[in-house]
């Protein structure tokens, strides 16, 4: 309740809506369909000048038609399903093992001696440049892969859940406890909830990552997966293809942002955050 | 004294790590194939620091970053801060970077291969493209949250629109500006090692994925232990650097 008054308080007084006002208001709505329109507009201008061979960048209905032909052979869904099988293997990996880390190093001294430094020494490394030794120790197949989206999203995961459990407001397990709550009470109805915002916000970073990395590792290994379906369009010299991939990761990254929004504020109905939102 | 004292105490599991990494290959817990010993790696090292490799490869993806990221820094904070400054560009801009925002820019990849080669242009504009929308959403968010009163007093003694960009929005930007460029530098080491691993003739990423392919694996690891030590160390090098600029903040 409070909340609704909160926002109510901070709305600018109603502002008189004068005509012209209402008609600047709705070109400002349509702002962003027309800047998209003028960007696909530009596309298809430079697409048939001769500035460009459309070997170079291929007209729009050529993308388009390669998109409807992959759509309907069937080639965008197997795709589309074994890049974010691992993204979602890979990231779940990192989320598991990395909250559960996160906890253990919150809760045991030795083990946060440890692992601290290897975190924070760890976290800014391009882990990317593992991928060879990882083909070395995993194969050249799924397994590689997974281990190194895994080995990309679980930093954010651990410190974001270090911080989140560190962040608890010490009087409301005091509180808790005073009140009788037992300590597995405690964990799950004060110190979770309580953390719940910082953790979501560790996988939310991860969840990106996890993606760049499915798409990275299958360009450079190769094989199925949105990734390897365009380099493989790249090294026949297949413009189209490689434009209808870059159309297709795009949209699954769309998707996979839109989701996890989507998670986060239906995880959070009861936080004040979820009134606040980015531009 | 007692500040490196800590520091060292700190940094020990890490040796305990390299210890480990040490004796595994030398006590035949896993074969040498797999894992060379970490002297190995280190002796591999050397040999392609005396050889010039290193300082050639490691040269040119030093360029490639710096170049690329340099330039989104300079673009990415125009933009942040003029989308503050103007809701016109606001309104124009903001839709462009809610598309392409979502998107791996890593995809990139083969279409910049394409169109600008396998040299330095096409790790420069990935990384430039990579590193962009991190800082025009730090700018912006940052800018935008100037203090009202700041703004206002500053707009009642008289300051112009530009001079109010830069004497009040630009420092009062400064600190998520600089969480956005930390995010970018972070991007920038991803995007520099992927495409030099897919599409180049030079550089750290480059020779990691020949090293590894031809099976030289001990120059391989030496190789990717200086990748992963310049990620770090240029993420320490910027963090020292931030907080001596946002010193006049309480």
């Amino acid at each position: 309740m409070a909340g609704v008054e909160q926002t109510a308080a901070c709305r600018p007084p109603a502002r008189r809506a004068l005509p012209e006002l209402r008609l600047a208001a709705r070109l400002r709505a349509c702002l962003p369909f027309l800047m998209i329109a003028l960007l696909l507009a530009a596309w298809e201008i430079v697409a048939h000048s001769p500035l460009v061979t459309p070997f170079m960048l291929p007209p729009i209905e050529a993308v388009a038609d390669r998109l409807v032909a992959d759509a309907a052979g069937g080639d965008v869904v197997r795709n589309l399903s074994a890049t974010l099988a691992r993204t979602a293997i890979g990231f779940s990996l990192a989320a598991a093992v990395g909250i559960a880390l996160g906890i253990l190093m919150v809760h045991n001294r030795i083990v946060f001696w440890f692992f601290d430094p290897v975190i924070s020494a760890g976290f800014p490394v391009p882990k990317v440049a593992l991928l060879p030794i990882f083909i070395l120790w995993f194969g050249l197949y799924d397994v590689s892969k997974i281990m190194l989206i895994a080995a990309n999203a679980v930093f954010p995961v651990v410190t974001a859940t270090v911080l989140g459990l560190r962040g608890v407001d010490r009087h409301l397990i005091w509180s808790a406890r005073s009140l009788g709550a037992g300590e597995r009470r405690i964990a799950w109805e004060i110190v979770l909830p309580a953390a719940l915002p910082q953790i979501l916000t560790g996988l939310q970073i991860a969840l990106p990552i996890s993606l760049i990395v499915a798409i990275v590792s299958e360009i450079v290994m190769s094989g199925d997966g949105l990734g390897g379906a365009m380099m493989e369009g790249a090294r026949s010299l297949d413009s189209p293809a490689v434009f209808a991939g870059i159309v297709e990761i795009a949209a699954a990254g769309y998707c996979l942002v839109k989701l996890v929004e989507l998670a986060r504020r239906r995880l959070l109905v009861w936080h004040s955050e979820t009134t606040t939102n980015f531009g | 004294m007692t500040r490196t004292l800590t520091i060292a105490t700190r940094y020990v599991p890490l040796l305990i790590l390299a210890l480990a990494w040490e004796a595994a290959p030398t006590f035949g817990l896993v074969s040498t194939h797999t894992l060379p010993t970490l002297s190995s790696v280190l002796v591999a090292l050397g040999k392609l620091t005396l050889s010039g490799d290193l300082l050639v490869h490691g040269a040119s993806s030093l360029y490639r970053t710096a170049a690329g990221l340099g330039l989104a820094i300079v673009a990415g904070t125009t933009a942040g801060l003029f989308m503050a400054w103007s809701g016109l560009v606001q309104a124009i801009v903001q839709p462009v970077i809610r598309l392409f925002y979502p998107m791996p820019k890593s995809a990139l990849i083969p279409v910049l291969a394409l169109w600008l080669g396998f040299g330095d242009g096409s790790k420069i504009a990935l990384i430039f493209l990579g590193c962009l929308l991190p800082i025009t959403i730090g700018a912006y968010n940052g800018a935008r949250g100037s203090e009202q009163t700041l703004v206002w007093s500053a707009r009642s003694l008289g300051a112009s629109r530009l001079r109010m960009l830069w004497d009040v929005m630009v420092p009062s930007a400064l600190p998520e500006l600089l969480a956005g460029i930390r995010i970018a530098l972070a991007y920038s080491f991803i995007l520099l090692v992927s495409s030099e691993l897919v599409a180049a003739q030079k550089g750290l990423g480059y020779m990691i994925g020949m090293l590894g392919e031809g099976g030289v694996y001990d120059a391989m690891f030496a190789m990717v232990l200086t990748i992963g030590a310049l990620g770090f160390f240029a993420d320490r090098a910027f963090q020292h650097g931030a907080r001596r600029i946002l010193q006049w903040q309480e």
